[in-house]
């Protein structure tokens, strides 16, 4: 927490539309995300998140509307904003042809690590995620969920207040999934603030707070508790089918 | 098995711009070759130094700048200038005239005319050599009085099959074929690269098509694209160009046919090969293009290559297919004289095949 | 200025980690250098030649006789029908064909002019002439003999001699001619492959995303790209102008000095072209076709084939934007002429010009944000 004592929410969206063409993807978004929260960003494939999400990070200009994180303007701070925040997306991001090393190294060295820093990272992460037999490996060695934390890892190698995670669970089996989710956990726990997109519907239970957007717009946004009670669901499974219908 | 064509068609289609370079570049080549790149010489930039400045040496000037090869650029006064002028790299050659011509012509019956030439393209150099050479002999016979009888061998010149030596005879071929090399080979290479890279070719092999449906559905497209771009070279060599059509028309679509198949063959060897669409890229430019431009005889004739290259040039398909283009267009011949090239072309398109198969099933056991 | 440092050396780790790579990048140019140069020569030989001869007479035979002594001439087929020769050259087994007439010595005897007929496959049109010139030449050394032994020579006749010298390349070789060119489409299609390739496949694998949204400055980020392609490319050019010196013996007569200097500036540029192709496409495939489409209709006018001056204006004018026809023409120029500074300067000030356009060109379509 060290931006903007003063204001305690680390994300703030006002209005935020965004157009390609006359396709409308984000339909004045208006939503705050306190610090150390873990914010779901739920929808279906196509509802606009990886939209959204590309906005908060500074991958794509807004149509209109006012965005703020860490307390710093979209439009006028943008190199302030990207050394607060962490980002990870489906992809993963990992140089194939590198090793795990070489990765940490090469985005450690591009924030503006030291020397002695990196190393010290480099040697946590592989102690952290119990990647010692891999140390010799190219990254496209390793298996899928290792190449996951590691990329989640590499995401907040400058220890961001803020991180972003784009569907950072597609495509790996539940156990995995649940392991990612305790290394989330453990980073909120330090303070950091995690916004993550998915459309699995289990993992908007692990969150603080959910957000369901339909057709570019959000539909509901509360706590995953509060939000069964108001639709009367036994799961988000549920809520997310009754507002998908809607 | 149509759906797959179809797929093929629509992917080919969408990418606009690679189309345009489909047919861009076989038109923008074909244009380049026909109108901007020749041998033939003309309006040469020279320099003079007429160290006489008398009767003779007058009329030798006008006679060699009123010719259509050279163009006077400067007229030098002295020999300390003439370093420079060719270092500055316009001029191509410089006529010294030396002192007192005429009186020497008159007097001795012999006088000097040194030529200095920029050789460093020797070609040029030597080219222009003998059109100078040649100025220098007629202007010889006008000054010296004709003999009424003389035994001479007169020579009757005949440029068989291209008679105004036009370049676009040779250059023709050679763009069909490299077009040809390109369409097919290299882009059935790399889309069948690409479609290892992203996975999409797994998907095609658990599904219940058979392998020779994919190969063959891959390739159609393919085939007709790189046909309907030798048939448009082939009209703007006809119409634009005036390039003859000696021989048999269907004889030369069923060659370019076989040509075809066999480049796509190779494509896809080269895609069992490589591993990306980088590789694939890369292994298509470096060993198919540049060979196939300077290894086939259309820039530059084979005959003269050390006997190594000439070997290597054997191992060439385009340069079967060169050869087969010109004996059909420009000499008219019909199948009886190109059966040994055909038969080539056909035994590497086996070749190309069983290569791929043998990889394609390891592959996959 | 460190973050630079890091994408160097992750660039040269990558390049080194791909086992197809560095063939490509070393070996290749090595061989096509070898290749190149000695497949690119225009220079005839000789002739495979067919004779007629239906006179069979003292003169006649003479003449033959001196088509044989040439080392440009292999008489492959006699025979006395012109029907069977012309088949022959129809199946492209001789170049040339020399028509003797019945009477041919017999007008010699009687000092009178005879025609001879010299055919000549065509098919290839410049190799046609220089096989025509070769003929021509053998017949009017045929015909001074011919005027000597009749005294027919007149004494006061007027002669002008020539004396040709060939500056630059004495030995008219063309590789001499040649290599300097190819060194440049090598380094060019090297550079300009390379760094339009790059980007793209981040793109294509998604990491351009995950370096857009670091703090990374833009400039940095492309110098830092750029820097091991600049490197590799500059050691190509060196090895090859090694290769060039050591192997074929091509003299340099100019400074290397300059050569490195001018080389380092046009890499420059051509890295800046492959950068900005890089931003138009989105795919590696289009990448290709679009360097691909330029480096062709580049090369083809640079006058690395065919001279610039025998090009038609309209094709001499896009030369003023053809970056590598001010380089070639530079190489040539240095290399083989011994061009200082100041005669080759147009050239430079071209390059220049060209390599900052080229830069500011892709670094502002070069976005992080879109």
């Amino acid at each position: 927490m060290t931006n903007n004592q003063t204001n305690t929410k680390a994300v703030v969206v006002k209005d935020l539309v965004k157009k390609f063409g006359d396709f409308v993807a984000n339909d004045h978004l208006s939503f705050a995300v306190d610090k150390g929260e873990i914010f779901g960003f739920l929808g279906a494939n196509g509802a606009g998140k990886t939209t959204a999400i590309k906005i908060l990070c500074g991958l794509s200009h807004p149509t209109s509307g006012d965005v703020k994180i860490a307390g710093y303007d979209i439009y006028k701070q943008r190199d302030l904003i990207k050394k607060n925040i962490g980002y990870m997306s489906q992809k993963f991001s990992l140089y194939d042809d590198l090793s795990i090393a070489e990765n940490i190294r090469f985005y450690g060295g591009i924030y503006g690590l030291s020397r002695k820093k990196i190393k010290e990272k480099t040697e946590e992460y592989i102690e952290k995620l119990g990647l010692q037999a891999y140390t010799k490996s190219m990254v496209k060695e390793l298996p899928l969920g290792f190449k996951q934390k590691l990329a989640f890892s590499v995401a907040i190698v400058h220890d961001p207040p803020i991180v972003f995670l784009d569907e950072p669970t597609g495509g790996v089996d539940p156990i995995t999934r649940r392991q990612f989710w305790e290394l989330i956990y453990k980073e909120a726990a330090n303070g950091k603030t995690i916004f993550v997109t998915t459309h699995y519907m289990d993992e908007a239970e692990y969150c603080d707070r959910v957000s369901i957007m339909v057709d570019g717009r959000i539909e509901a946004l509360d706590e995953p508790k509060k939000l069964k009670e108001t639709y009367g669901a036994q799961s988000m499974e549920e809520v997310f089918i009754q507002l998908a219908r809607g | 098995m149509r759906i797959f064509i179809i797929k093929e068609f629509l992917q080919i289609f969408r990418d606009k711009r690679s189309l345009i370079i489909l047919f861009g570049i076989p038109i923008v080549q074909v244009l380049l070759f026909g109108f901007a790149l020749k041998n033939e010489i003309q309006d040469i930039p020279i320099a003079i130094l007429d160290k006489s400045k008398d009767v003779y040496s007058q009329q030798l000037i006008n006679k060699i700048i009123s010719s259509d090869y050279f163009v006077l650029e400067e007229d030098l006064q002295e020999e300390k200038a003439i370093e420079e002028a060719f270092r500055k790299g316009k001029i191509k050659q410089l006529i010294i005239i030396e002192n007192d011509f005429s009186e020497k012509l008159e007097k001795k019956n012999r006088a000097v005319v040194q030529l200095i030439l920029d050789a460093s393209n020797p070609n040029t150099a030597s080219m222009i050599n003998s059109y100078t050479s040649a100025i220098l002999r007629d202007f010889e016979h006008e000054i010296n009085p004709i003999p009424t009888r003389v035994p001479m061998v007169i020579p009757e010149t005949q440029m068989r099959y291209n008679p105004e030596l036009r370049s676009v005879f040779m250059f023709v071929p050679g763009v069909i074929t490299i077009i040809l090399m390109l369409v097919s080979a290299m882009m059935t290479s790399i889309s069948i690269a690409r479609e290892k890279e992203l996975g999409t070719m797994e998907v095609l092999l658990v599904s219940p098509v058979k392998p020779i449906q994919i190969i063959v559905g891959k390739v159609l497209p393919y085939v007709l694209l790189s046909f309907s771009s030798a048939v448009i070279i082939l009209i703007m060599a006809y119409t634009a160009f005036q390039m003859p059509m000696v021989g048999n028309l269907v004889l030369l679509l069923a060659e370019s046919l076989l040509f075809i198949v066999m480049a796509l063959a190779l494509g896809i060897f080269i895609s069992t090969v490589a591993n990306s669409q980088q590789t694939a890229m890369l292994l298509s430019m470096f060993a198919l293009l540049l060979p196939s431009i300077l290894l086939t005889g259309f820039i530059f004739p084979i005959k003269n290559m050390p006997e190594i290259l000439q070997y290597v040039s054997q191992l060439m398909p385009p340069k079967w297919f060169v050869i087969i283009i010109k004996n059909i267009m420009i000499k008219g011949n019909g199948i009886e004289s190109i059966w040994k090239e055909t038969l080539i072309i056909l035994g590497f398109t086996v070749f190309f095949i069983g290569l791929s198969v043998k990889k394609f099933k390891t592959r996959l056991e | 200025m460190k973050t630079i440092l890091y994408i160097i050396q992750k660039e040269f780790l990558q390049i080194i980690r791909d086992r197809m790579m560095l063939p490509i990048i070393f070996v290749i140019p090595i061989f096509q250098l070898l290749i190149l140069a000695h497949a690119a020569t225009y220079e005839i030989k000789y002739v495979d030649m067919g004779i007629i001869d239906l006179d069979q007479s003292v003169e006649s035979r003479a003449l033959v006789q001196k088509f044989e002594a040439s080392p440009f001439f292999r008489i492959n087929a006699r025979s006395f029908s012109l029907e069977k020769l012309s088949d022959e050259m129809q199946n492209s087994r001789i170049e040339q064909i020399l028509y003797i007439p019945s009477d041919f010595g017999y007008q010699i005897e009687k000092n009178a002019p005879v025609k001879v007929q010299l055919i000549t496959d065509a098919v290839d049109g410049a190799a046609a002439g220089v096989m025509n010139a070769y003929a021509l030449n053998i017949i009017k050394e045929f015909n001074k003999d011919v005027l000597k032994e009749a005294q027919l020579l007149s004494l006061n006749r007027k002669i002008i001699e020539t004396r040709p010298s060939y500056w630059y390349n004495p030995d008219l070789d063309y590789k001499t001619f040649m290599i300097p060119g190819i060194l440049v489409l090598l380094v060019s299609i090297i550079g300009l492959f390379l760094s339009g390739l790059n980007i793209v496949k981040e793109k294509e694998i998604g990491t351009i995303e995950q370096l857009n949204v670091t703090p990374i400055k833009k400039h940095h980020f492309i110098i830092g790209k750029l820097t091991p392609f600049w490197f590799i490319a500059m050691f190509d050019l060196f090895f090859g102008l090694a290769l060039a010196k050591f192997v074929f013996n091509i003299p340099i007569v100019g400074s290397v000095g300059l050569i490195i200097g001018v080389a380092s500036i046009y890499l420059v540029l051509v890295l800046g072209i492959g950068l900005f192709i890089s931003t138009l496409a989105d795919t590696q495939q289009q990448a290709m076709f679009i360097a691909w489409f330029f480096v062709i209709i580049f090369i083809l006018l640079s006058g690395l084939f065919t001279p610039v001056e025998n090009m038609p204006d309209w094709a001499q004018a896009i030369n003023i934007i053809n970056p590598i026809a001010y380089f070639i023409d530079f190489m040539r120029m240095v290399m083989l002429k011994g061009a200082r500074l100041v005669d080759v300067s147009y050239h430079i000030i071209s390059i220049s010009i060209y390599a900052i356009l080229s830069i500011s060109l892709a670094t502002w379509r070069y976005k992080k944000v879109v």
